[in-house]
């Protein structure tokens, strides 16, 4: 398909000219909200990272100044430049908040899934246009009140990301605009995922049945699901702790509680495992919330560039919708040491075992997928293949945390960290990336330059398991998680090289951002320009130009065969792309 | 150009990669100790000792799952390797579009599942059930201790001679002198309160964690014992120390800005030692006993 | 992004049968389903785990001083608002404008008489006896799961005033649109009367 308009802002067809502020900021275009979504997604893990970057010198070396910029943050939080406890828990507390609920979800499911998979299923938008728009802005409304929150008297939220009960509702300040942040985010993925799904089920291309779906697609419409049914109940956990911290009810909070030698005139009676219950239903879906979109893109990218279908194309979407049923029914193997009994645990633990299947049979089919492929590796594979065994590092180390008896040493250790780093960070995050360094072409009509890229990805690569590695020694070591100071502890104390090379390690993986940050503006402006479908993709967002304009497809597609038609014997490119009758 | 990048940026790495190595004991500070009471055991990047009678079962649970971890990782890992390797993008090969039956993925799946209902049967559940269950009957002559946390110290209230723990009354709890509240009257009157938790080797200790303000957590790193301590709550673990020593009771749970300092001092004795400092204890509270 | 270009926004889709926004509102109300769900499910547990006795005891239906009554006559009025939402969007089916924004402008009516009864007869008089929200979890689940109720009852209220006056306009441009919108929120209002007849047993009867 050719032809379209290859500035997207020109529409003379249907509309008058928008106005600067209703083509950029108040778009109703998924595009644009994708780009939005993407570029403040972008801000938000930087601003995680950095958070992080300042954490791990108080863990390398305790009690110390700060050099350089150890004095920028106020008496308050760091006098004389050495950091509070306080401080430090502020930072541990918004630095995974930002991550997973202002970064990586809004980058993969607001940036990601809004801008690709209409132009994938082959819809002019999504199904809710406006809807759309009024999601990015709750989300940016909620990503303000959770960086006030840092001001405010008492700092941010520092109860962890958990924000476990009582210590939350006995928390200053910033705890509260932790909750009204998140009453907003929540609310923006709500809208989100109603659109989602909608857009889905009602908007595919004629022929586009629910079997040629790319699987980006199948994992966005689970993911949605998830968002969907799973937010709800930490919403209305959220208002709970909002009427105990605001409104002095006892939801959360049992009888005699004695802080500091002094009595808290709660009528009582409440449960702090209430608050557990009602945080862990959502946020063990929220966790396959982060890697379902991240899978998706992996498989795009393997399968584009290994010039074959992907393997195991129906037991992985099976899978899929079996993993985010049963996502929804292993959330207390957060709660193991609360006091649980042996049924409960049984079960908890079983579920946790069976879930751990379809995420196997994923990964497998995406390994097999290179089987007798024709593997390409440029910059988007190579971080998709670095996925493969950094998603296998962390799923394989869920295992003895997901059992009890072996989770009473490891637990809230630095073990359950590295554990979900592994998923998150070389998994998600280099997924991320790999979608970046995939899609770019498309958004902007110009490609990443690939030897920067390359320096990216092996930096990124040797330091981010410098980083978390030794996390799992320090964790069967002893080592608890949210600790100022570990040298407190003989087994902290014992280790302590491993935290400082952490450190370094982190502080290393920060500067080998640089080429992508760099990267990044220069091939805005200098990067090699491409035709619409750089990559020889054969799913139907490499049939629109680069970039889509405004309704995305000059003419509607119609969709002939399934989404990985690679190596197609008798035909005479190794691509068949799905919209096109006959090879031309 | 691409070319030289890329051989740039190894060198790069393995630059900084021999830095890093060279450079990491260097920044090892000597450390002061952070208390002069020093503790027993030897600590590093691996299990801490276990000086436990049941613990070496939680142990064997994590080595197997590691050894199995391995196995999957490896296997898997050699597949994946050579499969970067023999069908790379080079002139003359094609990408295959043969059906692959891959009947070894689905042994190995099947093999998967039943390794993991095995651990769970054989292993986590019935280890598992003996944590929960197998509290030691008063025939066993159990320790019995409740510990309460509280923000940011371990509080040890031992029941006396008696064996009946006293009353606790948040009206009686002054800060320095009575952070328990304990009534020192009738059962009480010979209740024990201690920063330190003290044991003898060989008999069965029954600990009912609790918390006066939030959640903390139990820990022991060398019983291989971990119990949430919730306010409201008050949950049975147990142990039994096969040796003597002096090991640390840390908080595993969020607890507030001095989480990382509410440490603990466990001093297992033998049981004459642990008897005499029972007596020595269980006096009239006059002044602040630590 | 015209309207006209998004398909089955108003024509329903040929296999789901049923056009987008009807989709949406359906998924919306699972949501709404999770929600409340979740804070009845807290409802369940903290009155399981009440003590016995004492300040946090669960209270006896007296004391609760909570009407069966004015709850009852709540409950009638919510139910009559659903009926007359209904007429409305009938209504517009048989092309009469006029008659629908007279059942949506009762349907309102009631909605704001069911608040009025709340805030005046319920919530004022509470506050007065000291049965406040941190009286005890009663007290807090009472005042939060119909405070929440009633927010939902507001915001009903503003989108059907919203299409009783300035969204009736689209009737003109498009009246399948517009009976398909009042559809929608018909929907969503026999939610929030739905939810309404789950809290009043469980708080006024049980």
């Amino acid at each position: 398909m050719s032809g379209g308009h290859h500035d997207h802002h020109h529409d003379h067809a249907h509309h008058p000219e928008l106005s600067f502020w209703r083509k950029y900021l108040f778009s109703v275009d998924h595009k644009t909200i994708g780009i939005q979504y993407a570029l403040t997604a972008l801000v938000f893990l930087f601003l995680g990272f950095c958070l992080m970057m300042m954490m791990r010198w108080q863990l390398a070396y305790p009690g110390k100044v700060m050099p350089v910029i150890g004095n920028l943050f106020g008496e308050g939080n760091m006098p004389g430049g050495v950091m509070l406890p306080e401080f430090y828990n502020a930072l541990g507390a918004m630095h995974g908040t930002i991550m997973v609920f202002l970064g990586v979800v809004p980058m993969l499911v607001g940036g990601f899934g809004n801008y690709v998979m209409p132009l994938q299923i082959g819809a002019p938008d999504m199904s809710f246009p406006k809807i759309n728009m009024a999601s990015y802005w709750a989300f940016f409304v909620g990503g303000v009140v959770m960086l006030i929150s840092f001001f405010v008297p008492g700092g941010a939220a520092n109860s962890g990301w958990t924000s476990y009960a009582p210590l939350s509702v006995l928390a200053t300040r910033g705890q509260t605009f932790w909750l009204l942040g998140m009453v907003f985010l929540i609310t923006s993925s709500l809208l989100g995922s109603v659109n989602f799904i909608v857009t889905i089920i009602q908007l595919r291309a004629k022929g586009l049945d629910f079997f040629r779906l790319p699987f980006f697609v199948w994992a966005q419409f689970v993911t949605a699901f998830l968002l969907l049914l799973a937010f709800p109940p930490l919403e209305g956990a959220a208002v709970l702790q909002l009427m105990d911290r605001l409104a002095g009810t006892s939801f959360f909070m049992p009888e005699g509680l004695v802080v500091s030698g002094v009595p808290q005139a709660y009528a009582g009676g409440g449960s702090p495992l209430l608050w557990q219950h009602l945080f862990w239903f959502l946020a063990h879906p929220e966790v396959y919330v982060l890697i379902l979109p991240a899978m998706g893109i992996v498989a795009e990218v393997i399968a584009n560039n290994t010039r074959k279908p992907l393997w195991g194309y129906r037991p992985m979407v099976y899978s899929l919708i079996f993993l985010g049923f049963m996502s929804f029914i292993v959330w207390a193997h957060h709660m193991f040491m609360t006091g649980m009994g042996t049924k409960i645990s049984a079960f908890f633990a079983t579920t946790t075992m069976i879930i751990s299947i379809p995420s196997v049979i994923i990964l497998t089919a995406l390994v097999i997928s290179l089987y007798r492929g024709c593997i390409r590796f440029n910059v988007p594979m190579l971080f998709a293949l670095a996925f493969l065994p950094m998603f296998a590092i962390g799923g394989l180390t869920g295992l003895p945390l997901g059992l009890p008896a072996s989770d009473i040493h490891l637990h809230d250790t630095y073990y359950v960290i590295g554990h979900f780093h592994y998923v998150v960070a070389p998994g998600t995050i280099f997924a991320i990336f790999a979608g970046i360094y995939h899609w770019y072409p498309k958004v902007t009509g110009r490609t990443l330059n690939s030897a920067l890229g390359k320096i990216h990805f092996f930096l990124s690569f040797v330091f981010i398991n410098v980083v978390f590695m030794p996390m799992f020694f320090q964790g069967m070591a002893g080592v608890s998680r949210r600790l100022y100071d570990q040298t407190m502890y003989a087994h902290g104390d014992a280790v302590q090289s491993l935290t400082r090379m952490s450190s370094w390690g982190a502080w290393m993986l920060g500067l080998s951002q640089l080429p992508f940050i760099l990267n990044f503006f220069m091939s805005l402006a200098a990067g090699r320009k491409v035709n619409q479908n750089p990559w020889e993709a054969t799913t139907l967002e490499w049939a629109a130009p680069s970039p889509p304009p405004h309704g995305n497809f000059a003419t509607v597609p119609v969709v002939y065969r399934g989404p990985y038609e690679y190596s197609v014997p008798g035909t005479q490119k190794d691509f068949f792309p799905q919209h096109l009758a006959t090879e031309a | 150009m691409t070319r030289k990048f890329l051989l740039g940026t190894t060198v790069a790495i393995v630059v900084l990669g021999v830095l890093f190595v060279e450079a990491a004991p260097a920044w090892a500070q000597a450390v002061a100790p952070k208390t002069s009471v020093k503790v027993d055991g030897e600590y590093g990047p691996f299990m801490p000792p276990d000086v436990s009678v049941h613990g070496h079962k939680v142990d064997q649970l994590i080595n197997l799952l590691h050894w199995f971890m391995g196995i999957l990782f490896v296997g898997w890992g050699i597949f994946f390797v050579y499969c970067l390797i023999r069908f790379r993008q080079r002139p003359g090969h094609k990408a295959s579009c043969e059906l692959i039956k891959a009947k070894p993925s689905k042994y190995a799946e099947i093999c998967v599942a039943i390794f993991e209902a095995v651990i769970l049967l054989g292993f986590s559940i019935p280890i598992w059930a003996s944590v929960k269950n197998d509290i030691p009957p008063p025939t066993d002559n159990p320790v019995r201790i409740r510990v309460v946390a509280e923000q940011f110290a371990w509080n040890f209230h031992y029941p006396g001679a008696d064996g009946k723990f006293g009353r606790v009354d948040p009206k009686l709890i002054d800060t320095a002198t009575n952070p328990l509240g304990l009534d020192r009257t009738k059962d009480g009157a010979d209740d024990i309160f201690s920063l330190e938790m003290h044991i003898p080797v060989g008999r069965p200790v029954i600990c009912e964690i609790s918390s006066k303000d939030v959640i903390h957590s139990f820990f022991l790193p060398v019983m291989r014992v971990k119990q949430d301590a919730i306010p409201g709550m008050r949950i049975p673990v147990w142990f039994q120390a096969a040796k003597t020593g002096t090991y640390e009771v840390a908080c595993a749970q969020l607890c507030g800005n001095n989480h990382y300092s509410m440490r603990a001092l466990m001093y297992i004795q033998e049981p004459a030692a642990f008897e005499k400092w029972l007596a020595e204890k269980s006096k009239p509270a006059e002044e602040f006993q630590d | 992004m015209s309207v006209a270009v998004l398909p089955y926004t108003v024509k329903p889709h040929p296999v789901t049968g049923v056009y987008s926004g009807k989709l949406g509102t359906w998924l919306f109300l699972a949501s709404e389903v999770m929600l409340f769900g979740a804070l009845f499910s807290a409802y369940v547990l903290l009155r399981v785990g009440a003590p016995a006795s004492g300040p946090a005891a669960w209270p006896s239906h007296d004391a609760t001083e909570l009407s069966w009554k004015i709850g009852g006559f709540n409950t009638l009025v919510l139910i009559i608002s659903s009926v007359t939402m209904v007429m409305a969007w009938a209504s517009l089916k048989l092309n009469n404008l006029s008659k629908a924004r007279m059942y949506l402008g009762l349907t309102v009516g009631l909605a704001l008489v069911f608040i009025m009864v709340k805030l005046l007869l319920e919530y004022i008089p509470k506050f007065q006896a000291h049965h406040t929200p941190s009286h005890s979890n009663f007290f807090g689940l009472y005042f939060t799961l119909t405070g929440l109720h009633a927010l939902h009852i507001l915001g009903g209220v503003f989108v059907i005033t919203y299409f009783i006056f300035p969204g009736s306009s689209l009737w003109k441009k498009d009246p399948e649109y517009y009976t398909n919108r009042i559809e929608c929120t018909g929907l969503y209002w026999h939610f929030v009367d739905l939810v309404w007849i789950f809290l009043f047993p469980v708080l006024y009867l049980l």
